[in-house]
């Protein structure tokens, strides 16, 4: 058991943390926030030049074939920046739709693009109904002499409006069980009756959109995947994805704490350091506690998904629950911490305190994850 | 990054595994407490760890020549997930093995290391520790027992409190003042007191449960031989840092063994009892609550490993081992609170009446537990000690 990480990637760390600290400062992530679209082509292409958009991808398909352990350094680094833009949607949703789902050809038109920074991709999966199961999916897939005709309202979908093609989850028949009959077509943009809406959102460096499908017409060859067998891939997909938010919201966690332990150090009130008081250290005390045990848990789920562990599922939940409340609490204490100033635009803390109610909410919150837990415990 | 077992490890778990369904006395019967040994069950404990110490399932990351097997604290945790998984009883000389042993294997003589650690393991000496005062308890460094060379012996003079098993204890860790004119870290000095000294008088002190398990000990003039004296005069306040830095890590495996059987029977009655005419288990409420308990109870786990990886590529355990204490008291408190939830108007009834649930252990264990916090370094002690030491932040 070595329960670490390893010299290559602490290398990779302190590589992605000096990127970044360049790249993408808070002027930069705020100028974002004003715009459609999360990132600049130029950001986009960096990132695309430093291996991270193909990092968890095979070598055939343009990727460096590392595994979410590694992707989990870099999800630290950038939660701790709050990086904006569709690298989860892209990398870790659409793209890994199509690496777990697809068949070679539709692998070898999109991934290599997607690595190179071509190509942006999305996951239109959740609906209204705001459910994380199976159950969730209502949209319907029609088969037709001229292919699949797609019906239906997709709701908080990450960065649809800037992706090159949407994995859209739909309903081909009513299963046995509401994980039977769905099913993942590649969708491109601009395809006719496919509308993209951007919806104003409080966390501004997570675009959120509603795709309206109103009888969009595919062919046989869009299907990713088994008809009807759609479940189990975007299932794994999800808890890789869960994996590596859960790393994206330690990172953003440990910048908190960092941020207010040095606020505590230098703010003099009532003639010394505020850090001096037991009310301030006690706090401080507990927000390390909540970000070590995110971390503890998130690092054994992505080692467990990287091992295809049969405990992986339990894994990812119990760490998505935990993070999902550890951010939104070590966020709010810091916001306490730094008193009117926290408060304030001007302070980043917001940025922080937004990314993880989004965060906490995309996946799954605490509250369905534990019921996932209570499920795979057999409770 | 990697948590699976090599083959040796594997080996050694089924080993493990083997030994304890063979043999867990039959009269041992767990039910939820998941605290230190009762008083009515020290005989039965006291063999228990005599068949452990037999088998080599103790002390096994002590040196072999201290009576130890020197294994790593691979083996240790594996020893330990087996233990729980097997609800085996407790190991009764806590105290000597966490404590006492590690701290004289690091600092002791070699007479002294020949001649402690393996009684320790083998349950025939059972220790206590010295430390608190009636005036210092979180300030530990404000300790006022005091000793006076005279000859090749020290003159002991003072009074402990809240020591526990002082009443069976052979030997006691005890801090005392050798110099009162040093400042308040450098003057004391740590001794391995025998308890059955002339001038040493232990008086059971009742607690929140009824029972008498911790102590007052009153030293009166206690002769003390020089060669009784651990890791050298007024260098006691690094000794006995150690001692509880040891306490934090191994006591830490067993803690977390405890929590894990304790959660496992909590689920057991969860399972049996019902509210508003619906099992627990199936109650959507309850069944947050449990989940969460069993992420934290988890995380202690996992957390505990990251802090042995760090053992295990020769460096210090930081930040996470620091929390362990903490988080498993918060767990813990929790867990025996949820207890008394899950009872009822049930909650109410104590040991001795037929219709206590389960004999009335978890009230036993609930009452227990307000200690958690207080013992080994108080909660808000465990958080002053992180802000400053790990975060930075200033003494006051």
């Amino acid at each position: 058991m070595d329960f670490g990480f390893s010299q290559e990637q602490e290398m990779l760390r302190a590589t992605a943390r000096k990127f970044l600290d360049n790249e993408c400062t808070s002027t930069f992530v705020r100028a974002r926030m004003e715009e459609p679209a999360g990132v600049t082509d130029e950001f986009w292409a960096k990132l695309a030049e430093q291996g991270w958009l193909g990092l968890i991808y095979p070598e055939e398909y343009g990727g460096t074939g590392l595994g979410f352990v590694d992707l989990t350094v870099l999800m630290e680094e950038m939660g701790r920046c709050v990086m904006p833009g569709p690298f989860v949607s892209t990398v870790l949703l659409g793209g890994l739709a199509i690496l777990e789902a697809g068949s070679l050809a539709q692998k070898k038109e999109w991934l290599p693009r997607i690595a190179t920074g071509e190509a942006k991709a999305a996951l239109a999966w959740t609906e209204p109904n705001a459910r994380w199961d199976a159950a969730g999916v209502t949209a319907t897939a029609r088969e037709t002499k001229g292919g699949v005709v797609l019906t239906g309202t997709k709701l908080f979908v990450l960065d649809a409006h800037t992706a090159d093609v949407l994995v859209v989850v739909a309903r081909t028949a009513e299963g046995k069980s509401p994980e039977g009959g769905v099913s993942l077509f590649l969708v491109p943009k601009g395809a006719k009756g496919m509308t993209v809406k951007l919806l104003p959102t409080m966390d501004a460096t997570r675009k959120l959109c509603e795709v309206n499908l109103k009888d969009v017409t595919v062919g046989a060859d869009a299907v990713l995947g088994t008809k009807g067998g759609g479940w189990p891939p975007l299932a794994r997909v999800i808890e890789r994805a869960t994996v590596a938010l859960c790393a994206e919201m330690c990172g953003g966690a440990q910048k908190v704490l960092d941020m207010t332990t040095e606020y505590a150090k230098i703010r003099i009130a009532f003639g010394k350091p505020i850090g001096t008081y037991q009310g301030v250290k006690h706090k401080a005390a507990d927000m390390l506690v909540d970000v070590e045990n995110a971390k503890s848990l998130t690092y054994y789920a992505a080692w467990a998904v990287d091992e295809n562990a049969p405990e992986a599922p339990l894994a990812v939940s119990m760490a998505k629950a935990y993070a999902s409340d550890a951010y939104r609490k070590v966020s709010a204490t810091g916001i306490q911490l730094h008193g009117g100033i926290g408060f304030t635009w001007e302070h980043d803390l917001h940025l922080y305190f937004k990314r993880a109610k989004s965060s906490e909410f995309t996946f799954g919150d605490a509250t369905y994850h534990r019921e996932r837990v209570a499920q795979l415990i057999s409770l | 990054m990697d948590f699976s077992l090599t083959s040796e490890q594997q080996a050694f778990r089924q080993t493990v595994r083997a030994w304890l369904k063979e043999n867990i006395p039959h009269e041992w019967k767990h039910l939820g407490s998941s605290e230190i040994p009762r008083l009515e069950a020290y005989e039965l404990l006291r063999e228990w760890q005599r068949k452990l110490y037999d088998a080599g399932f103790i002390g096994l990351t002590w040196p072999k020549e201290y009576g130890g097997r020197g294994l790593t604290f691979m083996e240790e945790l594996i020893l330990h997930e087996e233990m729980a998984l097997a609800k085996a009883p407790p190991i009764l000389n806590v105290l000597g093995v966490g404590m006492a042993g590690p701290t004289i294997i690091a600092y002791g003589t070699e007479a002294q290391k020949k001649r402690y650690p393996s009684k320790i393991l083998s349950c025939e000496e059972i220790w206590c520790q010295g430390y608190s005062e009636p005036n210092a308890g979180s300030d530990l460094a404000s300790l006022q027992t005091r000793a006076v060379k005279d000859g090749d012996h020290w003159v002991l003079n003072g009074q402990k409190v809240w020591t526990s098993f002082a009443q069976v204890a052979h030997w006691m860790m005890l801090l005392a003042r050798t110099d009162p004119q040093a400042p308040r870290h450098k003057g004391i000095t740590y001794f391995l007191l025998d308890m059955k000294l002339p001038g040493v008088v232990v008086k059971p002190l009742r607690q929140i449960t009824g029972e008498a398990e911790f102590n007052e000990v009153f030293l009166d003039n206690v002769r003390v031989h020089e060669s009784e004296v651990l890791g050298g005069v007024n260098n006691g306040w690094q000794v006995g840092i150690t001692t509880l830095m040891y306490e934090r890590l191994t006591l830490g495996f067993g803690l977390q063994m405890r929590l894990r059987i304790a959660f496992d029977s909590l689920i057991e009655l969860a399972r049996r009892m019902e509210k508003h005419g619906r099992v627990i288990t199936k109650d959507p409420l309850w069944r947050q609550k449990l989940a969460q308990l069993w992420i934290d109870t988890e995380c202690l786990r996992v957390t505990g490993a990251r802090a042995i990886t760090k053992l295990l590529r020769g460096e210090m355990p930081g930040a996470e081992a620091s929390t362990g204490k903490m988080v498993w008291v918060e767990t813990h408190q929790r867990l025996q609170e949820l207890a008394m939830e899950l009872e009822g108007s049930y909650g109410q009834l104590a040991k001795g009446s037929e219709w206590a649930v389960e004999g009335g252990v978890w009230q036993h264990s609930f009452l227990r537990s307000r200690a958690n916090s207080i013992e080994g370094g108080t909660t808000e002690i465990q958080k002053n000690i992180i802000a400053e030491r790990l975060l930075g932040l200033p003494k006051d």
